[in-house]
C-alpha cells in the first residue's frame, strides 16, 4: 500500500483479526468413527422443532427421519447412524444457558446400514418445486450457522425471480475452516449443489465469493466451475465479517440490501458453499442431512483440524478424537467472533455447526475494560456503518431508546467492534443486553395490551350480560303485570 | 453441572492488542523529535519546564484517582496524564518559571479532565484549558519569548543555571534574549499603525527549519508536521482534522494576503507561526474532545482553522489556537449527533432504502 494511499483511503468496514485457520486448514479430513450414542436435538434450525415419529426401542436406519418438520418454517431430523432409538427426552443444548433441550438419543449398531434412497439422476430434469421438496425432506439447512431452512429460502427465491446466486465461501471468521475444506476436497460438490440451487430458484449465474485467505480453495473451486461459465468464482479480500451476507452481496455485486429488506429482494439469494454441498448429497444421492464437517481448533488441541462427524456427536468425543494438550479454559460454539461459549463439552454436534473451539488460558484471557477514548475504531469497524460508541453509551446510562435511535436495530453483532477496542469494552454484550431487553420489553407491551383487551372485553361482557338479565326481568315482570292485568279483566268482566 | 469450562462471557472472544496506552505511547513517541529539537534550541530551562510540566500533570490525575478511592498506577500507566502534561509544555514559553509548569499541569489534569470523570469524559481539551486559564491569569509570563539559544552554545545557561531561571526567572543577564514571537510582534507593530510590509523588514529573526522565538511545539513546526504525518500513515489519527484545520487557517489567509499584503499576514507565516502545526496535528485531534466521523472532523477541523484565523487576525490576543480549539469541542457534541454515518441499507437521513434501486 502506498504511502499516500494509506493516509488518505477511506478507512473501510470490517477487521484483520489473526485468522489462525493453519495448520488445522491443511490438516487432512479425518472421519470421525461413529460414536456409541448420538443426541439429536430437535431443534437445529430456524423455526418450529421438529416432532418426534419414532418410538424408544424401535430399530432405525442411517438417514431414517425421526422427527418431522411442524410448521412452515421447521426442518426435519434423520438418524445419523443405523441403530436403535435409545430416548427421547432433555439433553444440554447448545447455549450458554445449559439448559435442557427436547433431543433424541441413538444407540449405533456400527453397522451404519443406510435407509433405501432416492437420487436424482438428472436434477435438471425435476421440477424446481420437486427440488425444494426434496431438499426439506432432507432436513437442509443453512450450514454457515443461521440453519435457516434451505428450501424455504428456495421458494423464495423462486417466488421474487431473483437472478443471481451467491455462494458464501466466505469464512471470515478466525480459526473456521470447514468451508475451505469442503471446498478444497468437494469442490465438485459444491459447484453441482449451486447448479441445483440456481435451477430450484431460476437464477443465471452464481457468484462464488472466496476470501483471498484461502488459495486452494479458489483453485479447487475454479477448477469444478471450468465447465459452467455460470458458476463464478470470485475471490474477495479477507476482511471481518465478509462472510456476512449483506456484506457479501455488497462486495460481489455492489447492490445494498435495504434496511428491514431481505436480500431477495434485490435479486440475489445467498448459499453458504457447505449447504450446496449438502443440497447436492440431498438431490444427487437423495442422502438426508446427517453428517457434516465441523473444525475442531484452539490452542487446547494436540491435532487440530477438520472432522468429519456424524451429527448429535458430542463436543467432549470430537476434542478426545483430537486430543487435548490441556484442560480447555474455554469452550466455543463456532468461531471466535460470534460463536457461542459452551459451559461444558457434553453438548451434541448440530447442523449449524461449523467449529468447535477449545481455548488454552492465553486465548480465553478477557481483557480489562477500560473508559471509552472516543477513538472511533469502532465506527470505522462497524460494517454496517453504525456508532457502536454512542450506542453503547447510551445503553450504560440505561437510555435504550436512545440506542435505538442510533439505530440499534441495524446491529448484526457481528462483533467487529468489540474486538477492535483498544479500551477492550464489551460493546457487543451491550447491545444483546439492549436487545434483550427491549424484546422483554416488547413483550410485557403485549402481554399488559392483551390483559387490557381481555379486562375490557369483561367488563364489556359482564355490562352486557346484567343489560340482558335487566332487560329479560323488565321483560318478565311486563308479563306478568299484563298477565295480571288480563286476569282481573276477566274478573271484572265476568258476570257477578 | 460438573467441571463448568470458564465463564460464559460474550462474543467476540477474541480482541485486539491495541491499547489506550499504546496509542498514548505513539503520539508521545510521534512528539519526541519535535520536543528534543525544542530541548536543543532552547536548552536547560526548557527541559526543566517540561519536567515540572509533565509531572504536575501525573501528580494531578493521581491525586484526583486516590481522592476517588480509586488504584491510581493503572490509569497512570495508560500515559494519558502524561501526554496531556507534555502537549501543555510544548505551547509554553520555554523558559517560563516552573510554577506555570506547576499550576498549569495541575490545572489540565484536575480541573480540565478529571472533574468530568477522567479519560473520555472531558469536553475540552485539557492541555488547552490550562494553557488558557494560565495565559489568561498570567499574561506577563505567558507572553515572555525568547530568541533560540542552542543549548551548546556559548552563551545558554548550563544545568545548574538553567535550574535557577526555571525557579527564580529570567536574570538581567539573559535579558538580551528576550524577543517576541512573530504572530506578536506583527500584532503590536499593526496596532502601532505601522503595517506589515514595513514591520516584516525588522522582524524577529526566522529560520526555515525552526530557530526562531515561540514555543517548543512552535519552534519545530516541520518536526510537529513530520510527527504527524507519522500518526497519520499508522493509521492513529486520520487527516481529516489537520488537513481540514490546515486549510480552515492557509485558505482565508492566503486570500486577504492577496487582496491586502500590508495588513495580513501570508499563508505560510500562519502555517509556521505559533501552534498551527501542534494544534492541527495533537491538539485538535484529541480523541476525547473531538467529533468521531469523518464528516464531522472535517467541519470540526474546518472551524478550529478558521477561528484561529479570526482570532489571529482581528482578535485582541496574537495567537488563537487554544480559543479556537476549545470553542470547536463545544461544538462537538453537536456535530456529533447532526453528522452521522450513513447506516448500510438506509439513506443519509437513515430511512431504509427502496428496493427497486
Amino acid at each position: 500500500m502506498g504511502f499516500f494511499e494509506r493516509i488518505f483511503r477511506e478507512p473501510r468496514w470490517g477487521v484483520h483479526p489473526d485468522d489462525h485457520k493453519r495448520p488445522a486448514a491443511d490438516a487432512p479430513l479425518r472421519v470421525l468413527p461413529p460414536p456409541a450414542r448420538l443426541y439429536l436435538p430437535l431443534h437445529q434450525h430456524v423455526g418450529g422443532a421438529a416432532r418426534p415419529v419414532v418410538l424408544v426401542g424401535q430399530k432405525v436406519l442411517k438417514g431414517q427421519l425421526l422427527a418431522e418438520a411442524q410448521g412452515n418454517i421447521s426442518a426435519p431430523i434423520h438418524a445419523p447412524v443405523s441403530g436403535t432409538v435409545a430416548a427421547i427426552g432433555e439433553v444440554t443444548a447448545p447455549h450458554p444457558s445449559g439448559l435442557g433441550f427436547a433431543a433424541i438419543s441413538i444407540d449405533s449398531d456400527g453397522e451404519g446400514r443406510w435407509i433405501e434412497t432416492e437420487p436424482a439422476l438428472d436434477p435438471f430434469a425435476l421440477a424446481p418445486e420437486e427440488i425444494a421438496r426434496r431438499t426439506a425432506a432432507a432436513g437442509v439447512v443453512g450450514l454457515g450457522g443461521a440453519t435457516f431452512p434451505a428450501a424455504v429460502k428456495f421458494a423464495l427465491g423462486k417466488r421474487l425471480a431473483v437472478s443471481t446466486l451467491i455462494v458464501n465461501g466466505g469464512e471470515c471468521e478466525p480459526y473456521l475452516s470447514s468451508d475451505d475444506r469442503i471446498m478444497r476436497d468437494h469442490a465438485d460438490q459444491v459447484v453441482d449443489g449451486a447448479r441445483i440451487v440456481m435451477h430450484a430458484i431460476g437464477a443465471r449465474e452464481a457468484l462464488v465469493g472466496i476470501e483471498d485467505n484461502k488459495p486452494e480453495a479458489i483453485a479447487a473451486m475454479q477448477k469444478a466451475a471450468a465447465a459452467y461459465p455460470e458458476v463464478k468464482i470470485r475471490p474477495v479480500p479477507a476482511r471481518y465479517p465478509m462472510g456476512s451476507d449483506k456484506q457479501l452481496i455488497q462486495t460481489l455485486t455492489g447492490k445494498e440490501v435495504p434496511a428491514d429488506a431481505r436480500a431477495a429482494e434485490v435479486g440475489v439469494l445467498v448459499h453458504n458453499v457447505s449447504t450446496c454441498a449438502a443440497v447436492h448429497q440431498a438431490i444427487r444421492l437423495g442422502r438426508p442431512l446427517v453428517e457434516r464437517i465441523v473444525t475442531i481448533n484452539g490452542g487446547a488441541v494436540a491435532r487440530p483440524g477438520n472432522i468429519f462427524a456424524p451429527l448429535g456427536t458430542l463436543a467432549d468425543e470430537l476434542l478426545a478424537f483430537c486430543g487435548l494438550k490441556e484442560t480447555p479454559a474455554r469452550l466455543i460454539l463456532g468461531g471466535p467472533m460470534m460463536g457461542t461459549p459452551l459451559l461444558h463439552g457434553k453438548v451434541p454436534l448440530v447442523k449449524g455447526a461449523s467449529g468447535i473451539l477449545a481455548f488454552d488460558a492465553r486465548e480465553a484471557a478477557v481483557p480489562k475494560a477500560g473508559p471509552c477514548i472516543r477513538c472511533g475504531s469502532c465506527t470505522q469497524a462497524c460494517p454496517m456503518g453504525l456508532l457502536p460508541l454512542e450506542m453503547a453509551a447510551r445503553i450504560r446510562a440505561g437510555d435504550l431508546d436512545g440506542a435505538v435511535d442510533f439505530a440499534l436495530s441495524d446491529c448484526i453483532a457481528c462483533g467487529g467492534c468489540a474486538y477492535v477496542c483498544p479500551s477492550h469494552i464489551p460493546l457487543v454484550q451491550y447491545f444483546s443486553h439492549a436487545k434483550g431487553e427491549l424484546a422483554a420489553r416488547e413483550r410485557a407491551r403485549l402481554r399488559t395490551e392483551a390483559a387490557k383487551r381481555l379486562a375490557e372485553a369483561r367488563l364489556a361482557r359482564l355490562a352486557r350480560e346484567s343489560r340482558e338479565k335487566a332487560a329479560a326481568a323488565a321483560r318478565r315482570k311486563a308479563e306478568r303485570d299484563a298477565a295480571k292485568a288480563k286476569a282481573a279483566a276477566r274478573a271484572e268482566g265476568a258476570p257477578a | 453441572m460438573s467441571n463448568v469450562i470458564g465463564i460464559p462471557v460474550a462474543a467476540p472472544h477474541a480482541s485486539t492488542t491495541n491499547s489506550a496506552g499504546r496509542v498514548m505511547a505513539i503520539v508521545m513517541a510521534a512528539l519526541a523529535p519535535a520536543t528534543l529539537f525544542g530541548f536543543w534550541l532552547y536548552g536547560w530551562p526548557a527541559i526543566y519546564l517540561w519536567l515540572v510540566t509533565v509531572a504536575a500533570a501525573t501528580l494531578g490525575e493521581a491525586f484526583c484517582l486516590r481522592l476517588m478511592g480509586r488504584q491510581a498506577s493503572p490509569v497512570l500507566f495508560d500515559g494519558s496524564a502524561a501526554l496531556t502534561g507534555w502537549l501543555l509544555a510544548l505551547s509554553l514559553p520555554p523558559w517560563a518559571p516552573w510554577w506555570i509548569g506547576a499550576f498549569g499541569g495541575l490545572f489540565a489534569t484536575v480541573l480540565g479532565k478529571q472533574v468530568f470523570g477522567g479519560l473520555g469524559q472531558n469536553l475540552f481539551n485539557p492541555a488547552m484549558v490550562a494553557r488558557v486559564a494560565l495565559l489568561i491569569s498570567f499574561p506577563v509570563q505567558m507572553t515572555a519569548w525568547i530568541a533560540p539559544l542552542p543549548i551548546f552554545s556559548a552563551a545558554a545557561p548550563g544545568p545548574i543555571d538553567g535550574l535557577l531561571i526555571l525557579l527564580k526567572g529570567l536574570p538581567p543577564a539573559f535579558d538580551a534574549v528576550a524577543s517576541a514571537s512573530l504572530l506578536g510582534f506583527a500584532k503590536t507593530e499593526m496596532s502601532r499603525g505601522i503595517d506589515l510590509l514595513q514591520a516584516m523588514a525588522h522582524a524577529p529573526l526566522q529560520a526555515w527549519y525552526g530557530s526562531r522565538p515561540g514555543s517548543l511545539g512552535e519552534t519545530a513546526a516541520w518536526l510537529i508536521a513530520g510527527g504527524g504525518v507519522a500518526l497519520m500513515f499508522l493509521r492513529i489519527i486520520s487527516w481529516h482534522i489537520p488537513l481540514a484545520m490546515l486549510a480552515g487557517i492557509a485558505l482565508p489567509a492566503a486570500i486577504l494576503h492577496a487582496v491586502d499584503p500590508a495588513r495580513y499576514l501570508d499563508a505560510t507565516t500562519h502555517l509556521l507561526s505559533g501552534g498551527a502545526m501542534l494544534g492541527a496535528f495533537f491538539i485538535a485531534t484529541d480523541y476525547v474532545t473531538s467529533p468521531n466521523t469523518p464528516r464531522g472532523q472535517l467541519i470540526f477541523g474546518a472551524g478550529c482553522g478558521l477561528l484561529t484565523w479570526i482570532i489571529r487576525t482581528w482578535a485582541g490576543y496574537p495567537e488563537g489556537v487554544a480559543f479556537a480549539v476549545l470553542l470547536m469541542n463545544s461544538l462537538t457534541p453537536i456535530i456529533d449527533s447532526y453528522v452521522k454515518p450513513r447506516i448500510y441499507g438506509r439513506d443519509r437521513k437513515g430511512v431504509a432504502l427502496e428496493p427497486g434501486k
